[in-house]
Formats: structure tokens, sequence, C-alpha cells
């Protein structure tokens, strides 16, 4: 009876993992375009939620219990008006791309997690469990982000308390990885780039990647980081499109927001959440029904839209660009300036952070807020119309909130009530 | 005797995995806070599934196709059926809830766009990859063979 350490029929034994790809330099090379991309995407994840301005106000911050964790918090500017746009469209963008990388990494590893002995020392059996937070939290980040931008909320909890959170326990096992292991792979990948070798028995490491009876060689480990890098392209030429807009969004096959526009004229472009689906009826947007309460220091006016119409217009040309990653062009608004609707109640220079009610009666972000610094840029409108024409129902209609570089959810629509002020 | 006790190890290391650690409890706690057991259950299940079902899944898949070409002696071939089928499935795996349509009522009522088309369009893309795959497959078999057919009719080299 053999030894079940080296039982080649048990995945425990080096001898059952036989492909002759694995070892050290595919692992270190996979490791080392992981470690950039995920930089990446934990700080475009920061940004994000500092996007949404959330020390402002309660309703802006879905993880108030934060603590700590928000300590890199800062005002969110308007300049570039496409600030939000690009930083996100990388973060899922990028994600989507990394998937191939990932599942290639951990396919790389996989003969260590059955290793035998579980542990060799403390330190040993601390780094496996830490490596469950690694690969958990990796997959678990990976896995929220891919169902929250197909709508699909399967998952137990709010999505933005799940993904900041679980993003840093995953950071947390990332970072002790990556000090542990950088210095290796580095020099596993210059020190075998000219012979694409196996390392063997240079450490324990490469002991345990490279398989003591590999097969037949059936792909080189070029061609194999070709088909990884050719599954990575493919995933990013079919989603791009839908970041970038214009012509561009048919290439996005299988994107969400790919392919076709909603509708065709002025109002047929990305929509987030359709009025239907927000519960907005004619009846309470209509010119008799509808009216604006602005209120601030001096008190409380009601415009109707008319009102609003007869005020001095402005225009911007500013996008669409939602926490999903998908993003219209810059669109041409028109209407009246934030800080205009605020001079109207008191605040004739200076406007302060303004608090936006929409007639939407549920959703997370039926109120918002925004910071003085955003109500004071010309380009941040009460829009009334888009593209020439009124907005359409799905765009807001009657009046909707437009600031440059914000995140889609806080261009508030349907608005109902403005409350400047202090926040 | 035996000693059961396991050696410390790296003192750096502990030292380093305590920081991680302690970090990944602060926001451990706070993800946890709400479904406990749902979420943990997704953090672990995540790696289970993975580890314990999908790689051997696609690892066995692999092996039937490098067997099939191995039995006719011709497994160099076995990335023209490897890389299509690698990428539709990854398509597969990425776009599932879009493709399955399981979330087509909600996408059609948020986003006022058709959910009907991710299917076809996976399908679609799918052909486009085994196709291309099997068109390369073809060229190469052909050249071998007219390689091979030039070889026979070379007449013996005169010394």
């Amino acid at each position: 009876m053999p030894h079940p350490d080296r039982d080649p029929r048990l995945p425990t034994s080096p001898g059952f993992w036989r492909s002759p790809l694995r070892g050290p330099w595919l692992t270190s090379v996979l490791g080392l375009v992981l470690l950039a991309g995920i930089t990446v995407l934990f700080v475009t994840g920061l940004v994000s939620y500092a996007a949404y301005n959330p020390g402002l106000s309660p309703v802006n911050d879905k993880t108030p219990g934060k603590g700590i964790l928000g300590f890199f918090l800062f005002d969110w500017p308007t300049d570039p008006h496409w600030l939000y746009r690009f930083t996100q469209g990388v973060h899922v963008t990028l994600g989507l791309t990394l998937i191939p990388v990932l599942l290639a990494k951990l396919w790389s590893v996989v003969p260590k997690l059955f290793a035998l002995p579980p542990a060799r020392s403390v330190s040993h059996a601390l780094e496996r469990l830490s490596l469950l937070l690694l690969v958990g939290g990796a997959l678990f980040e990976f896995t929220t982000g891919v169902l929250n931008i197909q709508l699909d909320y399967l998952f137990p909890g709010s999505f933005y308390a799940l993904h900041f959170y679980g993003a840093w326990v995953f950071f947390a096992a990332f970072v002790a990885h990556v000090v542990l292991r950088l210095p290796t792979a580095l020099r596993n990948a210059r020190r075998l780039r000219d012979t694409r070798g196996t390392g063997h028995g240079r450490d324990d490491e490469a002991a345990e990647l490279v398989s003591p009876r590999p097969a037949q060689p059936t792909v080189s480990r070029r061609g194999a980081l070709g088909l990884v890098g050719g599954a990575s392209l493919l995933l990013f030429v079919t989603s791009v499109g839908q970041s970038l807009g214009g012509v561009w969004r048919r290439t996005a096959l299988l994107a969400p927001h790919g392919g076709a526009d909603p509708g065709s004229g002025p109002g047929g472009f990305q929509i987030n959440k359709t009025a239907a689906y927000a519960g907005i009826s004619a009846a309470e947007t209509g010119e008799e029904a509808w009216r604006l309460v602005v209120s601030g220091s001096t008190g409380t006016v009601r415009l109707s839209r008319a009102d609003l119409l007869a005020m001095p217009q402005h225009s911007a040309a500013l996008p669409i660009a939602c926490v999903e990653g998908w993003s219209t062009p810059d669109q041409w608004w028109r209407g009246v300036r934030l800080r205009d609707l605020a001079a109207l109640v008191g605040y004739d220079t200076d406007p302060p952070d303004v608090f936006v009610e929409s007639l939407q009666r549920q959703g997370a972000f039926r109120r918002a807020a925004l910071r003085a610094n955003q109500v004071a840029d010309p380009r941040s409108l009460l829009a009334l119309d888009v593209n020439g024409e009124p907005l359409t129902r799905d765009h807001g209609h009657p009046a909707r909130i437009i600031v440059p570089a914000a995140p889609g959810v806080l261009n508030t629509k349907w608005v109902a009530r403005l409350t400047f002020g202090d926040l | 005797m035996r000693r059961l006790a396991l050696p410390l190890g790296s003192p750096f290391t502990m030292l380093l995995l305590a920081c991680s650690f302690a970090l990944a409890g602060y926001a451990g706690v706070r993800l946890l806070d709400g479904d406990t057991v749902g979420v943990l259950l997704w953090f672990v299940g995540a790696a289970l599934v993975h580890d314990l079902v999908l790689l051997p899944l696609y690892a066995t898949a692999d092996h039937a196709v490098v067997r099939a070409f191995g039995a006719r002696d011709r497994r160099e071939l076995t990335g023209y059926v490897r890389v299509p089928a690698a990428l539709s499935g990854l398509l597969l795996l990425v776009w599932f809830p879009l493709i399955t349509g399981q979330v087509a009522d909600r996408y059609r009522s948020v986003t006022a766009l058709s959910p009907d088309g991710f299917a076809a369009r996976w399908l679609l893309i799918s052909a486009v990859l085994f196709a291309g795959s099997a068109l390369l497959l073809l060229l190469r078999l052909t050249r071998e063979r007219r390689l091979r057919n030039a070889t026979k009719q070379r007449p013996p080299a005169a010394h």
C-alpha cells in the first residue's frame, strides 16, 4: 500500500498534478500582473466611495459603520467633468479583464492547496489561513461585482457594504501575500525569463508547483499565457464599449449596457432607472401637479416648470456615469444653475450644500446630498432639457440634477425638493 | 518520542500576518454585520466552489479532450478545441445571468433595453470561435498532407 503522500491518485500527492505548465515562472508572471491590476482595482474602488461624498450626509453613505476604513475620504471635485466616468469605467472594465488572469493564477497554484502536511510551522499554518481570506476574498469581490453590474442581486445584503468591506478583508490578506511573495516572484520572473525553465529544487515553492511526473506537454508556457491574454482581450473588447459610448457601444456584445441605445432621438441614451421602475406616474409630473420646492435661509419658494424656464437658462455638456461601469458620452443639458436656485432662497454668494429629494418613494438614492463645491460649479444644473428637447420621463422629466464628475445616482431625477444649507 | 508541537517558523511572517488578520478582522466584523451566515457561506463557499467544483470540472473536460486527441496520437492538436471551448465557457461564466435570462424582467424594466439578444450573441461568438479554430485546423492538416505527399513523390536521392 503506497504512502498517502505518494499515491498519485490523491490530490494531496504532488504526483496527482501532472500539467507540465505549472511552475514558479508562470505563477510569478500571473502574480505580477494581478499585483498591478488589483492595486488599480482597489484604488479606483476607494475613489468611487469618495465620489459619493459619504461624509456629507447619511443619505450618501451606504457603509456608515466604516470607522477608520474611510480614512482616505476627500471632497469630490467637479473637474475634470469625466472624472467618475473614467475611474469607474477603469474599475469595472479592468475587473472584467482580470478574470482570466485570476482564474489562471488559481489554477497554477492549486497543488499547494492540497499539499501535506497542512502546516510545517505555526507561521506556515497562519499563512495558509490567510490564503483562505485571499482566495475567498478575491472570488467574493469579483463575483459580487460581476453579479451587480448584471442587476442580479443574489448576494446576501447591500452590494455597497459587501463589496466595500469585502475589499478590505481581501486587501488585508493581499498586502501580506505581496510582502511575503513579491521578492520571490520578481526573482522567478527575471531568473527564468530566458529559459522558461521550471526552476527545480531552488526552494520549497518550486517543489510544490512543479509536477514530479509531468505529462507530455500539449501547449508551451508561452502558449498558455497567450490563451490567458487572449481571454482577457476577448472580455475587454466585448465590454469596454459600454464605457465609451457612440459607435463603440455596438462592440460591447455581452456587457449589460452594450449594443443598442434605448430608443432614438434626443433622449435615446442609456438609462439608469426608468420612470416606470421608479414608480413615477404621469399624474404627479404634469404641468399642473408638479412644483419644485426650494428652501433656504430666507424661506421657501415653489416653482412650476414654466417658472423655471423663465429663469436664466444655461447649458453644460456632461456624461452620465454609473457605478456599474457604463457611461454615456457628454449630453447637452440645459436648465437652471443650482447656484441661481440657491440665490433665490438667500445664498447670493457662496452657495452652500444642498439636500435633493426625488418624487421616488423608494430606491436607495431617492434622496442625495451635494457639496458646496458641486453646487457652486457653473455647469451644475437643474436640467429641464437635454439635447435640445424637454427631458423624457425616463431621464427625469420634469427636472433633474446634473453635476460634473458626480456618480450617476447623485444626479437625481424627478426632483421634488431642494433644501440649501450647510449639511 | 515524536514531538507534536509545531515549530514557530518565521517571526517576521507571524508579525505580518498578525497585522493582516487585525485589519481583516476590523473589516470582517463589518462585513458580517447583517446576514452573518449568508456572507460566511458566500466568502468561504466562493473558494470551495472554485477549488472543488469549477476547477476539477474544467480540468476533467480538458483531460478528456487531450485523451481524445492522444488516442489518435495527435495531442499537439488539443488547442484547436481547448482554446475556443475555454473562451466560450469563460464568457458564459461571466455573463451567466444575462445569457440565461434569469434577470430578463428586471433588466428590461430598469434599463428599457431588450434582454433578448444576450444568448444569441454568446452563441454567435462561440460559433465564430469554433469555426475559426476548425478552419485553422483544416489548413494545418491540409498543409501537412501536402508536405507528406511531396516527400513521398520526391525521387530517391542519387548518391
